[in-house]
């Protein structure tokens, strides 16, 4: 059941060299600085975005992932979803407003997968970049890279699934869109939507908890992939694999690294749902073909690689 | 002006010669050799750390998490951070604790 939650709002990530990183996201990925502050750290967001920012570069000497945002539709939705948590026993931070530049409070907590996520109500509404909000053309001529479209989703890999599924689903109103069951039904990946897309955030059974597996952009079409598997040739960027098709969403995707080793996907396409769709399952004898849909060959730096 | 190397795997008796823009890593690649798996590519993940046992060379940026300084001093690094300044031997040994998962990974990549 629904209970407020929107749809994924920024992720903060850690990176070993702020320039290169900056490079990297809005030379290659195509994202737009918006921002910077006496921390540090730059703002991004993707083109089609409405408020200020989406991506948070944090400059570390350890990559990964400091925490991902979702954005709440009020205040009074904020206030409750707090309450909701703590009586479910997840202890809460509260962030003030504006720690990060144009972002309203933030309540922070850990899921039991040990990652860190955000609910907050209020972003500064910047509008979609590079056009008009009456009138708008079809989209803006000076974008660079992949001229990604939005920040999408992020790939999580940690253990206690199970409590972390009823911490999404039951507390802040994620439903089960896809899962991969073992040979005992227990389920090892788990991709959890908010809204009608394939997934807002997804887990995979990982015996350390906390780790970043990928964020990742959405692009309009198959060509867009194959011109953003050529820039990364072009640009010598490291890549993990692809172009190719998920079996788990059915996406079509490229993985690779930005330069401090954290993994981002551009991809197209991909599955939607409505409430009364059930999840789709898949079995982990099949894992291969759920991953990679056309090798249908496990790929074992895309299972251990993580920041 | 670049200088070339020459790089020795000392567990698999493995040479390559490598670039002084190049990292170890990138090297290896470019030989097609496999005697390091290959990761990130960044500096971030760990998996291709290495010991070198002779040789000059410089570092990048590398995770804490996978190369603190005492480790770093004694030749501990991610072979995609490093930068030959003269010829180098290394040796790679899959990590204890990720023995069971990277078994293939010299095969697989």
């Amino acid at each position: 059941m629904r209970k407020g939650v929107m749809r994924p709002g920024h992720v903060q990530i850690r990176v070993l060299d702020a320039e290169a990183a900056l490079k990297h996201y809005r030379d290659l990925v195509g994202l737009i600085e918006t921002d910077r502050d006496e921390q540090g750290r730059i703002y991004l967001k993707a083109w089609t975005e409405v408020d200020k920012f989406s991506l948070v570069l944090n400059p570390s000497d350890e990559p990964g992932m400091d925490f991902m945002g979702f954005k709440v539709v009020d205040e009074a939705t904020l206030v409750q979803l707090e309450q909701d948590l703590l009586a479910w026993g997840c202890p809460v931070e509260h962030i003030p407003a504006g720690e990060l530049r144009g972002c309203g409070r933030r309540i922070r907590f850990v899921a039991p997968s040990g990652h860190t996520f955000e609910l907050y109500a209020e972003k500064e509404y910047t509008g979609k970049w590079g056009v008009t909000e009456v009138n708008p053309e079809a989209w803006p001529m000076d974008l660079k890279g992949m001229r990604a479209v939005r920040f999408d989703h992020c790939l999580m890999y940690g253990d206690e699934l199970a409590a972390t599924y009823d911490l999404f689903v039951n507390v802040l109103g994620f439903y089960l869109a896809e899962q991969v069951l073992d040979e005992n039904g227990d389920r090892i990946a788990q991709f959890l939507s908010i809204s009608t897309k394939a997934h807002d955030v997804a887990f995979i059974m990982h015996p350390e908890k906390g780790k970043f597996h990928h964020a990742s952009f959405f692009l309009e079409t198959w060509e867009d992939v194959l011109r953003a598997a050529d820039l990364i040739s072009m640009t010598d960027t490291s890549i993990d694999i692809g172009p190719t098709r998920h079996g788990l969403t059915h996406g079509k995707t490229i993985y690779f690294f930005d330069p401090s080793g954290n993994r981002n996907e551009v991809f197209c396409g991909g599955d939607y749902n409505y409430p009364d769709h059930k999840p789709v399952t898949w079995a982990a004898e099949q894992l291969g073909k759920a991953i990679f849909y056309h090798d249908r060959q496990l790929n074992e730096r895309f299972l251990t690689v993580l920041t | 002006m670049t200088d070339t190397f020459e790089m020795t795997e000392l567990v698999r008796g493995l040479r390559f010669n490598c670039a002084s823009d190049h990292s170890l890593l990138k090297a290896m690649e470019l030989a097609g050799k496999r005697c390091i798996p290959v990761g990130c590519r960044g500096g971030g993940c760990g998996l291709c750390k290495v010991q070198v046992v002779s040789g000059e060379f410089s570092c990048g940026p590398m995770s804490k998490k996978h190369v603190d300084e005492a480790s770093r001093r004694c030749g501990r690094v991610l072979a995609c951070r490093v930068y030959p300044r003269s010829d180098l031997s290394f040796e790679y040994r899959p990590a204890p604790e990720l023995a069971g998962t990277n078994n293939n990974s010299n095969e697989v990549m």
